[in-house]
């Protein structure tokens, strides 16, 4: 079952059409990849489906239901690209307060944390941490209260190998447990870790499918040359 | 709302200085006022009572429009949105956390003024600090609501200026509403600081009338009516 359909979703912001016509589908249970660069439209299209991005047309619909709509309000992890967290606040009075809002329990905090690594800086001020630690605050945040559907917005830019590798790891495990990872993406040697991609660029979505099938479509070794394959097709 | 008055609560404890700032200014400014209108101060002990309850409307509008404007650029707002949390109960966490800041300022300046300052009223003192702790309120609900209309901090401090100036200027403090000309005294009717001055100097001269009733009625609903519109110009959707 598709956690996530959008159908000939166009949105405009500013006057610049940003998506002008974009459908794809997002399988339940899975890690999707949303990949492209910079201005291609990623973030414009993961809000739409997490249902803060005002659209002019189409369909977005996540497990189910329209996007955005009340009941999935608790049921939608987020994490903006911009750490969206507290400063001033420690790591845990952060979590703390989006689990309060979520309703979720409070042993899901310590959980959380512990998930992103950050059990050593639990009791630091967020301004205080480098940017790195932020994102993944913003990640933990949004790990919370065990959502269906995380929809993550670059969260492994700037971090180290290692923790790139157990992020990873984290999104697949949650993935083996039923949920739906949708997460973008500009660097495409991330590309290999997920089990489906979505290619987009100038807002037109290229390619949808598994990085193997793109590799054989492409006739391309590296994701990266794929990509620039399917650009000047 | 208390998830929310609790953090905002938490955030300014990790603040001292803004808090240092809410309750030390209204005392120094209430020392200055009796200060400059020199012994036997009968201006102070006319004007003392209603800027006492004024001074945390002007304080709390201003923090509340820029603490507002952080949680907009932040893209806290943002995720708060695509929460289950419900925009009134945001802006109502916001006022309560405001409200027992208020508490405090409100407590801090009556003590001065009533105590070393010498300031008498006629009427009770704890309604004039009660007062001021409600003026207090709705200076943050009215600044939680303008908020709402500046992109920047620069156009979020204008606002100041803008909304509060003209309610200072007409509410009856400087030039007594009968004196004013018609269509002044309609815009002042109009206004909830009015109001606000009205129950205050009500209080000072001990006639608790049905007048006093309808003031406080008034602002009230003012604080009612800003967060209902604060709350309703939120967006979950933005462009």
């Amino acid at each position: 079952m598709s956690a996530i359909r959008v159908e000939h979703l166009r949105v405009v912001r500013g006057g610049n059409v940003v998506l002008p016509d974009l459908s794809c589908e997002v399988p339940g249970g899975t890690v999707t990849g949303l990949l492209g660069p910079s201005g291609s439209g990623k973030t414009t299209l993961l809000r739409a489906v997490v249902g803060v991005q005002r659209v002019a047309g189409g369909v977005v619909e996540v497990l189910g239901l329209p996007a955005g709509s009340p009941p999935l309000r608790a049921r939608v992890g987020y994490m903006t690209q911009a750490p969206s967290v507290y400063g001033d606040l420690t790591v845990r009075e952060n979590l703390r307060f989006f689990a309060r809002v979520l309703g979720a329990p409070a042993s899901a905090v310590g959980k959380a944390i512990a998930d992103v690594a950050l059990a050593d800086f639990a009791d630091q001020v967020v301004n205080k941490l480098s940017g790195g630690q932020r994102t993944r605050v913003s990640l933990a945040a949004a790990l919370l209260g065990e959502p269906e559907l995380l929809v993550l917005d670059e969260p492994t830019v700037g971090l180290d190998p290692l923790l790139r590798r157990d992020l990873w790891q984290l999104f697949h495990e949650l993935a083996a447990a039923g949920k739906t990872l949708l997460v973008s993406s500009h660097v495409m040697d991330e590309a290999d870790r997920c089990d489906l991609l979505l290619l987009l660029r100038d807002g037109r979505l290229l390619a949808q499918d598994t990085p193997a099938a793109i590799r054989a479509r492409t006739g391309a070794d590296k994701l990266d040359d794929a990509f620039l394959t399917l650009v000047e097709a | 709302m208390l998830a929310v008055a609790a953090r905002v609560l938490a955030q300014l404890r990790r603040d001292p200085r803004t808090l240092a700032l809410i309750v030390g200014v209204p005392m120094l400014l209430e020392t200055l006022l009796k200060e400059i209108f020199a012994a036997p101060s009968l201006v102070f002990q006319h004007v003392g009572a209603p800027l006492l309850g004024l001074f945390p409307f002007v304080t709390m509008f201003l923090v509340t429009s820029i603490t507002m404007l952080r949680e907009r650029t932040s893209g806290t707002l943002e995720r708060l949105m695509a929460s289950p949390l419900r925009k009134l109960d945001l802006l109502g966490g916001y006022a309560a956390a405001f409200a027992v800041v208020a508490v405090l300022q409100a407590s801090a300046v009556s003590a001065l003024a009533f105590g070393a300052l010498g300031l008498d009223v006629s009427g009770p003192k704890e309604i004039v600090t009660a007062l001021a702790v409600g003026n207090a309120v709705l200076g943050t609900a009215l600044g939680l609501f303008v908020s709402a209309f500046a992109e920047t901090e620069f156009q979020a401090v204008q606002f100041m200026p803008a909304i509060v100036f003209p309610q200072i200027l007409l509410c009856g403090l400087l030039v007594s509403r009968a004196s004013m000309a018609a269509w002044l005294r309609w815009i002042s009717d109009a206004l909830p600081l009015t109001y606000a001055y009205d129950a205050l100097a009500h209080t000072a001269s001990n006639t608790l009338d049905a007048r006093f009733a309808v003031d406080v009625a008034v602002i009230c609903g003012c604080i009612f009516l800003a967060l209902s519109l604060g709350a309703a110009t939120l967006r979950r959707r933005t462009g």
